[in-house]
């Protein structure tokens, strides 16, 4: 009997983290950082230098980390959650080693003065990223991050003066539709 | 209250924790409440994937706590797909925390004998 009882209780939170990590995506988070990157593909379009450039979107990758940071933890709240719950953890696991990465090439692209394979490399990474995060998530998010592959893939074999606009497409566009998607669905 | 059947759970040294909720106390039922109390609402088909259970078992459970005014059931569209969603109700989110309340009691009972 009090083995049943535990077992039960276990049954209960696993459920609630797992629906919990359903609706605890912020929709309008999202939709806030494409916003932004909308703001930012504008800015970096005019800068003249790769360093600029380069700075300009690594401000707004910046920006972007803590307008989701930020609207995570109100969700989260709001759903009386833990913002690091199982779900929550299992997501930044499967995430971060992508964005490492995409970190870690960056800087040896850029270094190497092939600063415009950095867009395409930039969304494919951060696609892979969303797609490993996502298989915890609600069905949209790994569509999303689909998205995002194939995007940057195209990115990667066409004119290096296009980046700009795969990035606002991407990280702007993407973001934007997508964050509303999420936010009509899931509650905000 | 409806669904509310009385179900006596007795400790091993006969103490009994009475009044189990027969309605949540099945598995699925249970996880339909658990879910939709970590959610504002959830579709029929993020219960299915939350759940990992068939359609019919879950049409045929969330019936049963919707008779009970456990939740609440509404249907649209989206477009030309039709769209189910589902939403704990007050009595539901109190069966569950009384549902809760039962368990930790006799985790506890248990613990002290």
């Amino acid at each position: 009997m009090h083995s049943r009882a535990m077992d039960n209780l276990r049954f209960i939170r696993e459920t609630m983290e797992r629906a919990g990590a359903l609706t605890a995506v912020p929709g309008w988070g999202g939709f806030a950082m494409g916003v932004s990157a909308l703001g930012a593909a504008v800015i970096a379009s005019q800068q003249t230098t790769p360093k600029a450039w380069l700075l300009a979107w690594l401000i707004e990758g910046a920006v972007a980390f803590l307008i989701g940071a930020v609207t995570l933890r109100r969700k989260a709240a709001s759903l009386d959650m833990a913002v690091m719950s199982g779900p929550a953890r299992k997501f930044a696991l499967s995430f971060t080693p992508a964005v490492v990465a995409a970190g870690l090439l960056t800087v040896v692209l850029f270094r190497a003065g092939l600063t415009g394979a950095i867009p395409g490399m930039w969304l494919l990474l951060y696609g892979v990223g969303i797609v490993s995060g996502g298989t915890f998530s609600i069905p949209v998010v790994p569509v999303m991050g689909f998205s995002f592959c194939i995007l940057g893939a195209l990115a990667l074999f066409c004119p290096m003066a296009w980046g700009n606009a795969f990035l606002a497409a991407g990280f702007g566009g993407f973001h934007v539709v997508f964050g509303y998607v999420i936010a009509r669905r899931y509650g905000g | 209250m409806p669904g509310t059947g009385g179900m006596q759970a007795l400790t091993g040294g006969g103490n009994p924790i009475p009044d189990f909720d027969r309605l949540i106390h099945e598995r699925l039922r249970l996880g339909i409440v658990s879910a939709l109390a970590a959610s504002p609402s959830l579709t029929f088909n993020d219960l299915k994937k939350s759940l990992n259970t068939t359609d019919g078992n879950l049409s045929v459970h969330a019936r049963k706590l919707e008779e009970a005014n456990y939740v609440t059931c509404t249907k649209s569209f989206e477009g030309r797909m039709p769209r189910t969603e589902y939403r704990l109700t007050e009595t539901g989110r109190q069966a569950l925390e009384k549902y809760l309340d039962h368990m930790e009691a006799l985790i506890h009972a248990m613990r002290d004998r």
